[in-house]
Protein backbone atom coordinates (compact mmCIF):
# COMPACT_ATOMS: atom_id res chain seq x y z
CA UNK A 1 0.00 0.00 0.00
CA UNK A 2 1.34 3.43 -0.68
CA UNK A 3 1.34 6.06 1.97
CA UNK A 4 -0.82 8.36 -0.04
CA UNK A 5 -3.04 5.68 0.47
CA UNK A 6 -2.99 5.05 4.10
CA UNK A 7 -3.50 8.56 4.41
CA UNK A 8 -7.03 8.20 2.43
CA UNK A 9 -8.03 5.40 4.39
CA UNK A 10 -6.61 6.46 7.85
CA UNK A 11 -7.41 10.21 7.77
CA UNK A 12 -4.09 11.16 8.86
CA UNK A 13 -2.26 14.83 8.32
CA UNK A 14 0.78 15.07 5.95
CA UNK A 15 3.10 17.28 8.08
CA UNK A 16 6.41 16.95 5.68
CA UNK A 17 8.08 15.02 3.22
CA UNK A 18 5.20 14.97 0.53
CA UNK A 19 7.76 13.92 -2.04
CA UNK A 20 7.70 10.04 -0.35
CA UNK A 21 3.86 9.96 -0.69
CA UNK A 22 4.53 7.04 -3.18
CA UNK A 23 6.50 4.99 -1.06
CA UNK A 24 5.52 1.30 -0.54
CA UNK A 25 4.49 0.43 2.94
CA UNK A 26 4.38 -3.28 3.48
CA UNK A 27 4.65 -3.64 7.36
CA UNK A 28 4.31 -1.19 10.95
CA UNK A 29 6.60 -1.20 13.71
CA UNK A 30 5.37 0.46 16.91
CA UNK A 31 7.83 1.78 19.28
CA UNK A 32 9.75 4.62 21.48
CA UNK A 33 12.67 3.46 21.69
CA UNK A 34 15.20 4.38 19.11
CA UNK A 35 17.32 0.98 19.39
CA UNK A 36 14.45 -1.23 19.30
CA UNK A 37 12.89 0.46 15.96
CA UNK A 38 17.15 0.17 14.87
CA UNK A 39 17.34 -3.24 15.63
CA UNK A 40 14.44 -4.70 14.58
CA UNK A 41 12.22 -2.69 12.75
CA UNK A 42 12.07 -4.20 8.63
CA UNK A 43 12.64 -1.52 5.29
CA UNK A 44 9.40 -0.95 4.27
CA UNK A 45 7.34 -0.30 8.01
CA UNK A 46 5.42 2.93 8.87
CA UNK A 47 7.06 3.57 12.18
CA UNK A 48 4.59 4.49 14.66
CA UNK A 49 5.86 6.81 18.08
CA UNK A 50 5.62 10.34 19.81
CA UNK A 51 9.10 10.81 18.87
CA UNK A 52 9.28 14.12 17.16
CA UNK A 53 12.94 14.84 17.08
CA UNK A 54 15.61 14.46 14.31
CA UNK A 55 17.13 11.32 15.13
CA UNK A 56 13.73 9.41 14.64
CA UNK A 57 14.60 10.59 10.82
CA UNK A 58 18.23 9.43 10.96
CA UNK A 59 17.05 5.97 11.63
CA UNK A 60 14.10 6.29 9.64
CA UNK A 61 16.45 6.73 6.71
CA UNK A 62 18.94 4.16 8.22
CA UNK A 63 16.62 1.52 8.05
CA UNK A 64 15.21 2.28 4.91
CA UNK A 65 11.50 2.70 6.40
CA UNK A 66 8.74 4.20 4.23
CA UNK A 67 6.56 6.66 6.83
CA UNK A 68 6.82 8.14 10.14
CA UNK A 69 3.27 8.22 11.76
CA UNK A 70 3.26 10.74 14.86
CA UNK A 71 0.44 9.72 17.66
CA UNK A 72 -1.59 11.83 19.73
CA UNK A 73 -1.17 15.15 18.19
CA UNK A 74 2.42 15.40 18.06
CA UNK A 75 3.90 17.43 15.43
CA UNK A 76 7.33 17.22 14.09
CA UNK A 77 10.02 19.12 15.50
CA UNK A 78 11.54 22.00 12.16
CA UNK A 79 14.53 19.73 11.98
CA UNK A 80 12.95 16.69 11.66
CA UNK A 81 10.78 18.35 9.31
CA UNK A 82 13.42 19.52 7.40
CA UNK A 83 15.19 15.82 7.12
CA UNK A 84 11.82 14.23 6.42
CA UNK A 85 11.76 16.54 3.50
CA UNK A 86 15.65 15.72 1.97
CA UNK A 87 14.96 12.04 2.21
CA UNK A 88 11.59 11.67 0.72
CA UNK A 89 10.51 9.82 4.16
CA UNK A 90 6.97 11.16 4.85
CA UNK A 91 5.93 12.73 8.58
CA UNK A 92 2.33 12.07 9.27
CA UNK A 93 -0.10 12.74 12.23
CA UNK A 94 -2.70 11.35 13.92
CA UNK A 95 -4.40 12.40 16.92
CA UNK A 96 -5.67 9.09 18.11
CA UNK A 97 -3.61 7.10 20.53
CA UNK A 98 -0.44 4.20 19.57
CA UNK A 99 -2.37 1.12 20.21
CA UNK A 100 -5.37 2.44 18.29
CA UNK A 101 -3.66 3.57 15.34
CA UNK A 102 -1.68 0.32 15.08
CA UNK A 103 -4.73 -1.89 15.30
CA UNK A 104 -6.15 0.21 12.25
CA UNK A 105 -2.65 -0.24 10.03
CA UNK A 106 -2.58 -4.15 10.94
CA UNK A 107 -6.05 -4.46 9.89
CA UNK A 108 -5.14 -2.18 6.59
CA UNK A 109 -2.25 -4.47 5.25
CA UNK A 110 -3.40 -7.68 6.44
CA UNK A 111 -6.40 -7.33 4.37
CA UNK A 112 -4.25 -6.05 1.13
CA UNK A 113 -1.70 -9.56 1.59
CA UNK B 1 41.79 -2.51 0.47
CA UNK B 2 39.91 0.92 1.57
CA UNK B 3 39.81 3.12 4.52
CA UNK B 4 37.96 5.65 5.54
CA UNK B 5 37.57 8.21 8.67
CA UNK B 6 35.01 9.78 10.83
CA UNK B 7 35.07 12.29 13.53
CA UNK B 8 32.17 12.25 16.17
CA UNK B 9 31.33 15.46 18.56
CA UNK B 10 30.47 14.50 21.97
CA UNK B 11 26.51 15.69 22.81
CA UNK B 12 25.65 16.90 19.17
CA UNK B 13 22.53 14.56 18.88
CA UNK B 14 21.86 16.53 15.57
CA UNK B 15 24.62 15.11 13.99
CA UNK B 16 24.08 11.95 15.37
CA UNK B 17 24.02 9.02 12.50
CA UNK B 18 25.86 11.46 9.84
CA UNK B 19 28.70 8.60 9.83
CA UNK B 20 26.60 5.96 10.14
CA UNK B 21 24.55 7.21 6.89
CA UNK B 22 27.91 8.17 4.69
CA UNK B 23 29.20 4.60 5.38
CA UNK B 24 25.92 3.56 3.94
CA UNK B 25 26.13 5.60 0.75
CA UNK B 26 30.06 3.89 0.40
CA UNK B 27 28.49 0.37 1.10
CA UNK B 28 25.80 0.69 -1.31
CA UNK B 29 28.69 2.65 -4.10
CA UNK B 30 30.90 -0.65 -3.73
CA UNK B 31 27.93 -3.04 -4.08
CA UNK B 32 28.05 -4.68 -1.14
CA UNK B 33 24.73 -7.43 -0.15
CA UNK B 34 22.02 -5.67 0.62
CA UNK B 35 21.42 -7.84 3.97
CA UNK B 36 25.32 -7.25 4.99
CA UNK B 37 24.65 -3.28 4.18
CA UNK B 38 21.79 -4.11 7.22
CA UNK B 39 24.05 -5.46 9.33
CA UNK B 40 26.79 -2.97 9.28
CA UNK B 41 24.52 0.29 9.77
CA UNK B 42 22.51 -1.06 12.62
CA UNK B 43 26.20 -2.08 14.39
CA UNK B 44 27.96 1.10 13.44
CA UNK B 45 24.89 3.89 14.71
CA UNK B 46 24.80 2.03 17.45
CA UNK B 47 28.48 2.99 18.03
CA UNK B 48 28.44 6.04 16.83
CA UNK B 49 25.55 7.38 19.00
CA UNK B 50 27.15 5.63 21.80
CA UNK B 51 29.86 8.33 21.82
CA UNK B 52 27.56 11.27 20.95
CA UNK B 53 25.54 9.85 24.24
CA UNK B 54 28.35 9.03 26.42
CA UNK B 55 31.81 10.64 25.16
CA UNK B 56 33.30 14.00 25.10
CA UNK B 57 34.84 12.92 21.15
CA UNK B 58 35.66 10.12 19.21
CA UNK B 59 37.31 9.11 15.71
CA UNK B 60 35.70 6.17 13.80
CA UNK B 61 38.37 4.35 11.60
CA UNK B 62 36.64 1.56 8.82
CA UNK B 63 38.66 -0.66 6.46
CA UNK B 64 37.41 -2.84 4.09
CA UNK B 65 38.59 -5.62 2.35
CA UNK B 66 36.91 -8.36 0.21
CA UNK B 67 36.76 -10.48 2.97
CA UNK B 68 35.29 -8.20 6.15
CA UNK B 69 34.23 -4.46 6.88
CA UNK B 70 36.18 -4.01 9.93
CA UNK B 71 35.06 -0.56 12.46
CA UNK B 72 37.09 0.75 15.31
CA UNK B 73 35.60 3.61 16.96
CA UNK B 74 37.95 5.45 19.64
CA UNK B 75 36.56 7.69 21.90
CA UNK B 76 37.61 10.46 24.71
CA UNK B 77 35.33 9.50 27.56
CA UNK B 78 34.63 8.67 31.07
CA UNK B 79 34.60 4.79 29.82
CA UNK B 80 32.90 1.60 30.74
CA UNK B 81 33.96 0.58 34.05
CA UNK B 82 32.03 -2.86 33.71
CA UNK B 83 31.94 -3.69 30.44
CA UNK B 84 29.85 -7.42 30.86
CA UNK B 85 27.70 -5.37 32.85
CA UNK B 86 27.47 -2.58 30.43
CA UNK B 87 26.98 -6.05 27.43
CA UNK B 88 23.17 -6.81 29.31
CA UNK B 89 20.50 -6.04 27.80
CA UNK B 90 18.49 -2.83 29.14
CA UNK B 91 21.26 -1.42 31.12
CA UNK B 92 22.03 1.94 30.45
CA UNK B 93 23.92 4.68 32.76
CA UNK B 94 22.32 7.39 30.00
CA UNK B 95 21.29 10.83 31.03
CA UNK B 96 17.03 11.14 31.43
CA UNK B 97 17.44 14.07 28.61
CA UNK B 98 18.91 11.17 26.64
CA UNK B 99 16.41 8.43 27.44
CA UNK B 100 13.47 11.26 27.34
CA UNK B 101 14.78 10.99 23.11
CA UNK B 102 14.23 6.99 23.41
CA UNK B 103 17.62 6.63 23.40
CA UNK B 104 19.10 5.16 26.66
CA UNK B 105 17.18 1.87 26.62
CA UNK B 106 19.99 -0.38 27.29
CA UNK B 107 19.88 -2.01 23.60
CA UNK B 108 22.92 -0.64 21.80
CA UNK B 109 25.55 -3.27 22.56
CA UNK B 110 23.44 -5.62 22.72
CA UNK B 111 22.55 -4.71 19.02
CA UNK B 112 26.27 -4.30 17.71
CA UNK B 113 26.61 -7.76 19.45
CA UNK B 114 24.20 -9.35 17.41
CA UNK B 115 25.00 -7.18 14.13
CA UNK B 116 28.65 -8.12 13.98
CA UNK B 117 30.96 -11.12 13.65
CA UNK B 118 33.60 -10.26 15.86
CA UNK B 119 33.65 -7.63 18.56
CA UNK B 120 36.14 -6.41 21.33
CA UNK B 121 35.55 -3.48 23.80
CA UNK B 122 38.45 -1.95 25.55
CA UNK B 123 37.97 0.77 27.99
CA UNK B 124 39.73 3.02 30.93
CA UNK B 125 37.85 4.98 33.28
CA UNK B 126 38.04 8.46 33.04
CA UNK B 127 39.77 7.92 29.79
CA UNK B 128 37.83 6.39 26.93
CA UNK B 129 36.51 3.52 24.75
CA UNK B 130 37.54 1.81 22.26
CA UNK B 131 35.33 -0.43 20.39
CA UNK B 132 36.47 -2.29 17.61
CA UNK B 133 34.07 -4.40 15.54
CA UNK B 134 33.85 -6.35 12.02
CA UNK B 135 31.72 -7.79 9.56
CA UNK B 136 32.03 -10.57 6.98
CA UNK B 137 31.51 -9.93 3.41
CA UNK B 138 30.39 -13.94 2.22
CA UNK B 139 30.18 -13.14 -1.57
Amino acid sequence: MKVSELVEKLGLKVYCGNNGLENEISNGYTSDLLSDVMGHADAGCAWITLQTHKNVMAIASLKDLSAVILVKGFEPETDMAAQSDEEGIPVLGTSEEAFTISGKLFNLLINCK
Amino acid sequence: MMHFEFHVEGGNFLKAGAASSQLKKILKQLNVDPKTIKRVVVAMYEAEVNIVAHAYKGDIYIDIDTKKIEITLIDEGPGIPDIDLAMKQGFSTASSVVREMGFGAGMGLPNIKNNSDELTITSEVNKGTTVKFATYLNQ
